[in-house]
């Protein structure tokens, strides 16, 4: 059997702007895949294509076998997806809405019924199930979206933008809900949080301008930055100019003075090959007793990476 | 066929959570009252029946009344960005056109059943032809499935309720004038092919009306009505297949 999700050359164009120019890339079951990209990129576009709700202007994407061109029915069946924003009925609440996707899945009676209070219990919405959808707070609702995403307990969930607009414990939530489906299922995530992709991810994929620039691990991208396997140092004003000259003593390494607030002085120490150097730093330090307030190693900047590649090179 | 009948029901109850529905129905009864007593003079008539007083004026109150309706169907769908969660669920584009405009449909259903007292004190007052009551009840609400038809389709093509209740009020309203007697003469001084005008004329949705109100249901009227509703509801999926994306 294949990849549960293959997207093979996927294409959109709205009149002369190309929004999404031939992506690419398989997704296997237990992956939680982030997309990133900044605003604009194609991401969204990509999802909307990937469930069947925009045609590809070139290109498919097959769905556990099912081409979501050529049979969107099997497709979508196995599907759950969170569009941007969560869209839903304000009129209605929770339970209407959540009772309409099940028997919209094809559940019917107590199934229907069942269906509904197991998710219901899943995301914590048993307080508002009454309640006009207008009426909840933006967690809430962002809850009873997805709620009707794994209603069915689908294979492949689509999540665009899941947290965005969540306070920290709201995000928490959701990402401890996604972490927990994410053993038998595919996931793809869409988010701008770049600490959710290392956080929640297994696979991180970046596009800009429409193009697919990075597919790796989320550890990998991280190796990319300039600052990884840098070494930053907190020492005393007294001691600082010592440090410094043997700093610049390292070979190979480049050093860079941070701002620091109270009274001490931070350094960040890199090699252009990005190679460990904790060990020559704290060996120096022991052997010349520098006053030192802390030390630390950076496993690299996301940021920076990102910007590094979805800017410029065009 | 199921999947028809869960998008009909949700459409159909939502009317009913919101006070779209009371508000509509009260406005529709109050105005069909205010016509039918002041400017069809009912009582004056002294006649059993309710064709010249209560009738007769549907075509009019359905322009206004009507779009009112249509007017949400899609473009609140799009607006909200509910179209995305429905179109992205396991059901296909005509079952979501059909049932949309079954629910609507039968929503003018209702309100116009409502009108029901007119019709028991017709019959308390006098003795009517109840057959002709029947099928100008029947023309009325295919009358108004052709005007929904209509709205449905403009909505479909504007996130915005007002353009699209603006623009199926004048969409209903040239199907409406073009069988008024002035304007065909109009038509005749300016096309100068009876043909082309006889076809403009057979268009409006007056004639039709009338003759299945007179008692008369002509297979050729029916298949009109169906026929005008088909092809709106197929120009409705062809717009929401084209706009969707926006």
């Amino acid at each position: 059997m294949g990849a549960m999700i293959e997207i093979q050359n996927l294409e959109k164009r709205f009149g002369d702007i190309t929004a999404v120019a031939g992506v690419s890339f398989n997704v296997e079951r237990g992956e939680v895949l982030g997309f990133l990209g900044p605003n604009g990129a194609g991401k969204s576009t990509t999802m909307k294509m990937l469930t069947g709700f925009l045609h590809p202007s070139g290109g498919t994407a097959i769905v556990g076998g099912h081409d979501i061109t050529a049979d969107p029915l099997a497709a979508k069946r196995l599907l759950g997806y969170l569009p941007e924003g969560a869209p839903l009925y304000p009129d209605m609440t929770p339970e209407s809405f959540l009772l309409f996707i099940a028997q919209i899945r094809g559940f019917s009676g107590a199934e229907a019924r069942r269906r509904v209070e197991d998710v219901v219990g899943k995301v914590s919405l048993q307080g508002v199930l009454r309640q006009p959808i207008d009426t909840l707070s933006k967690g809430y609702k962002r809850r009873v979206g997805l709620a009707q995403a794994i209603l069915h307990d689908p294979q492949v969930l689509v999540l665009d933008e899941p947290t965005d607009g969540l306070d920290p414990n709201q995000k928490h939530e959701v990402r401890a809900l996604i972490r927990s489906m994410a053993k038998d299922k595919v996931i793809i995530l869409s988010t701008h949080i770049l600490e959710e992709v290392e956080a929640l991810c297994t696979r991180v994929i970046i596009i800009a301008r429409g193009k697919l620039v990075v597919d790796c691990k989320p550890s990998e991208l991280a190796a990319r930055s300039r600052w990884h396997n840098a070494v930053r140092i907190d020492v005393e004003r007294e001691d600082a100019p010592r440090v410094h000259r043997a700093l610049g003593e390292l070979p190979a390494s480049s050093v860079e003075e941070l701002e620091a607030p109270n009274g001490c002085v931070s350094y960040l120490v890199s090699t252009r090959d990005r190679r460990p150097i904790l060990n020559e730093i704290s060996q120096r330090a022991q052997n010349e007793k520098w006053k030192l307030d802390g030390l630390h190693v950076e496993h690299g900047r996301l940021d920076e990476v990102f910007r590094d590649l979805t800017t410029a090179k065009s | 066929m199921r999947n028809t009948f869960v998008l009909f029901k949700r459409e159909l109850s939502a009317y009913f959570t919101t006070p779209v529905a009371y508000v509509f129905i009260c406005i529709f009864l109050l105005m069909c009252g205010i016509l039918t007593f002041y400017l069809g003079g009912f009582y004056d008539r002294g006649e059993a029946s309710l064709g010249a007083s209560f009738f007769q004026y549907h075509p009019i109150l359905y322009i206004l009344l009507i779009p009112a309706i249509s007017m949400r169907l899609w473009a609140e769908e799009r607006k909200q960005g509910t179209i995305e969660l429905l179109m992205t669920l396991p059901v296909t584009l005509p079952q979501l056109v059909l049932s949309k405009f079954l629910a609507a449909w039968a929503f003018a259903g209702i309100a116009l059943a409502l009108t029901f007292p007119l019709w028991v004190t017709v019959n308390y007052l006098g003795d009517p032809d109840n057959g002709v009551i029947a099928a100008s009840y029947l023309a009325s609400w295919l009358m108004a499935g052709g005007y929904l038809a209509m709205g449905a389709c403009v909505s479909a093509t504007t996130k915005n309720q007002v353009v699209a209740f603006v623009l199926s009020v004048i969409l209903c309203l040239l199907f409406l004038i073009t069988g008024v007697p002035a304007v065909g003469d109009l038509l005749g001084a300016v096309i100068p092919s009876d043909t082309l005008v006889d076809a403009i004329r057979s268009f409006s949705f007056l004639s039709h009306f009338d003759s299945i109100s007179r008692g008369v249901i002509d297979v050729r009227d029916l298949v009109f009505f169906a026929s005008l509703i088909g092809v709106f509801l197929f120009m409705n999926a062809i717009a929401i297949e084209l706009k969707k994306a926006e």
